[in-house]
């Protein structure tokens, strides 16, 4: 898939998040977005999920552009499948229950076909055990995982990941990083922030790193990671690689 | 719950429940030894059928009550969250209002004065409008703290799933607070059954006036009060032991 940001800003009260953001990203297939915190990675990503919107520029999505207009971003997040850090679950449903709401009240499956789809993806993905618990008797990991599921099974054009696993210990971590390596590997369009380099430096093509509400440099990640050209990232890769 | 309780704890529950009914049968008898009262319970059994009758008034005005009260605690609490700011002041002051008050000058006010103003005679329904108006402000109360609980990580999920705002209530934020209400809901449903007896002070010919009129009739006033009890607690302990198997049943971590 392609992205393109032109002179996109985003205030929240006194600050600036993001600050006249153009650029324009060739196709690719995994997007990896990493950078200081409170860079404005996340905002960034919420914008292109369409649960933000900036106060000028735009965006465009394979060469369409994203009208900002609330009618049409509820059809745009539709068709998009998100995952937060953690808590994506609704407490008062299984997990079963959690994947079938998107697609019987928004999509318009039926139960019947809504379960079939849902049995499908948890026999494939391990899940089926847990398929009658509530988050609240599942992992982080799990979650995370039912999560994903849930994210994927309305068949989205692309899926955005905002640190997906920085609320989980190791062990839980390589289950739910391993878990996005495989829908890598299936062929899906994805866009990752993360704080994880080594994780970031495999499962991505591409990578914009972003600092003080500016993307500082964009580029192939084979390229960015070993030969980065700004010294803000040069720096940044330096400190974390060193640990 | 009692099924799955050990044994000696089992013993230990009926033990100790015997003990306080005896403890509570010792108190009563003493003091009701101590009165030297003629009872007449004879004049009374004489009136049971307006007893009953007072109950099943009772029963109704707090049912009728209480579904009312649901409505208009569920519309305040949205009002309260409303963007239009004249539609969340109006509700707020009609909660502040109605909580500020007792319920015995707001059944005066409303019988009184605005019934009397509207035009509306019938007392009954003056009563269940008295009941549900000061019910309907507690509930709404608690179905607003209900919707606040829920994080906005789950409204910022709902979103994000492309759910619009009636269905993130439907789906996400009702159930929740429905669970959560039911609980004190049962709690509340008590309370309008035992607030329906300030009805009596403007003649609705519930449970408590039958039998104070028997009492008129009979001159047995303890012959006429103490069923009057046992009808209110015939009605309020079963909800209370509903409650708490409720509050079981609806119990799940967050
Ligand atoms: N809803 C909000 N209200 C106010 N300020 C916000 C809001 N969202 C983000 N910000 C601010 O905007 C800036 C960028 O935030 P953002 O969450 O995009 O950073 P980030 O790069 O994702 O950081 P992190 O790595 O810590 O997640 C931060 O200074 C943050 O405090
Ligand atoms: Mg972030």
């Amino acid at each position: 898939m392609r992205l393109e940001f032109r002179a996109i800003s985003k205030q929240f009260g006194q600050h600036q998040a993001l600050r006249d953001v153009s650029v324009s990203v060739a196709e690719f297939q995994s997007l990896a977005i990493i950078g200081p915190s409170g860079g404005g990675k996340t905002t960034l990503l919420r914008i292109v999920a369409g649960l933000e919107t900036p106060e000028a520029g735009y965006l465009s999505i394979d060469d369409a552009r994203v009208d900002f207009s609330e009618a049409s971003l509820l059809l745009h997040r539709r068709r998009i499948g998100t995952v937060f850090q953690a808590y994506n679950l609704f407490p008062h449903l299984t997990a079963r229950e959690n994947v079938l709401l998107p697609l019987v009240v928004v999509h318009g499956l039926s139960r019947i076909e809504a379960n079939e789809t849902v049995d499908a993806l948890f026999e494939r993905f391990q899940l089926s055990r847990h398929a009658d618990r509530r988050p609240a008797e599942l992992s982080g990991g799990q979650q995370q995982r039912v999560a994903i599921v849930r994210a994927i099974a309305i068949k989205p054009r692309f899926l955005i990941f905002d640190e997906p696993t920085s609320a989980l210990d190791p062990e839980m971590t390589a289950e739910v990083l391993d878990f996005i390596a495989e829908l890598r590997g299936e062929g899906r369009d994805l866009i990752i922030v993360t704080h994880n380099m080594g994780f970031a430096r495999e499962v991505s093509d591409h990578c914009l790193f972003i600092a003080e509400g500016q993307v500082l440099e964009e580029g192939r990640s084979s390229e960015l990671f070993s030969r980065p050209r700004n010294p803000l990232l040069a720096n940044f890769l330096a400190k974390v690689l060193r640990y | 719950m009692q099924a799955h309780r050990q044994p000696v704890a089992r013993a230990a529950w009926i033990v100790s429940w015997c003990l306080v009914a005896l403890l509570v049968a010792a108190v009563f008898s003493f003091a009701f030894g101590q009165l030297h009262y003629g009872w007449n319970w004879q004049a009374i059994w004489h009136y049971r059928e307006k007893f009953l009758h007072g109950w099943l008034v009772t029963v109704a005005l707090s049912a009728a009550a209480l579904l009312a009260s649901l409505a208009i605690g569920l519309l305040s609490a949205l009002a309260r969250r409303s963007a239009f700011l004249p539609l969340r002041y109006a509700a707020v002051l009609y909660v502040e209002i109605v909580r500020g008050t007792p319920l015995l000058v707001q059944i005066l006010i409303l019988f009184y004065v605005v019934a009397n103003a509207f035009g509306i005679e019938n007392r009954y329904v003056v009563g269940v409008l008295a009941l549900s108006l000061f019910a309907g402000a507690y509930l709404s109360e608690m179905i607003r703290s209900g919707i606040e609980s829920i994080r906005d990580s789950q409204l910022e999920s709902a979103r994000a799933i492309g759910l619009t705002r009636a269905q993130t209530y439907r789906h996400v934020v009702f159930p929740q607070v429905v669970r959560q209400l039911v609980p004190p809901l049962t709690g509340q449903f008590a309370s309008i059954i035992k607030d329906s007896s300030l009805l009596s002070i403007i003649a609705v010919s519930e449970f408590t006036l039958n039998a104070q009129e028997v009492n008129a009739f009979t001159y047995s006033t303890l012959e006429s009060y103490l069923p009057l009890a046992a009808g209110y607690l015939l009605l309020t302990l079963p909800i209370s032991l509903l409650s708490r198997v409720l509050e079981r049943r609806f119990h799940f971590a967050t």
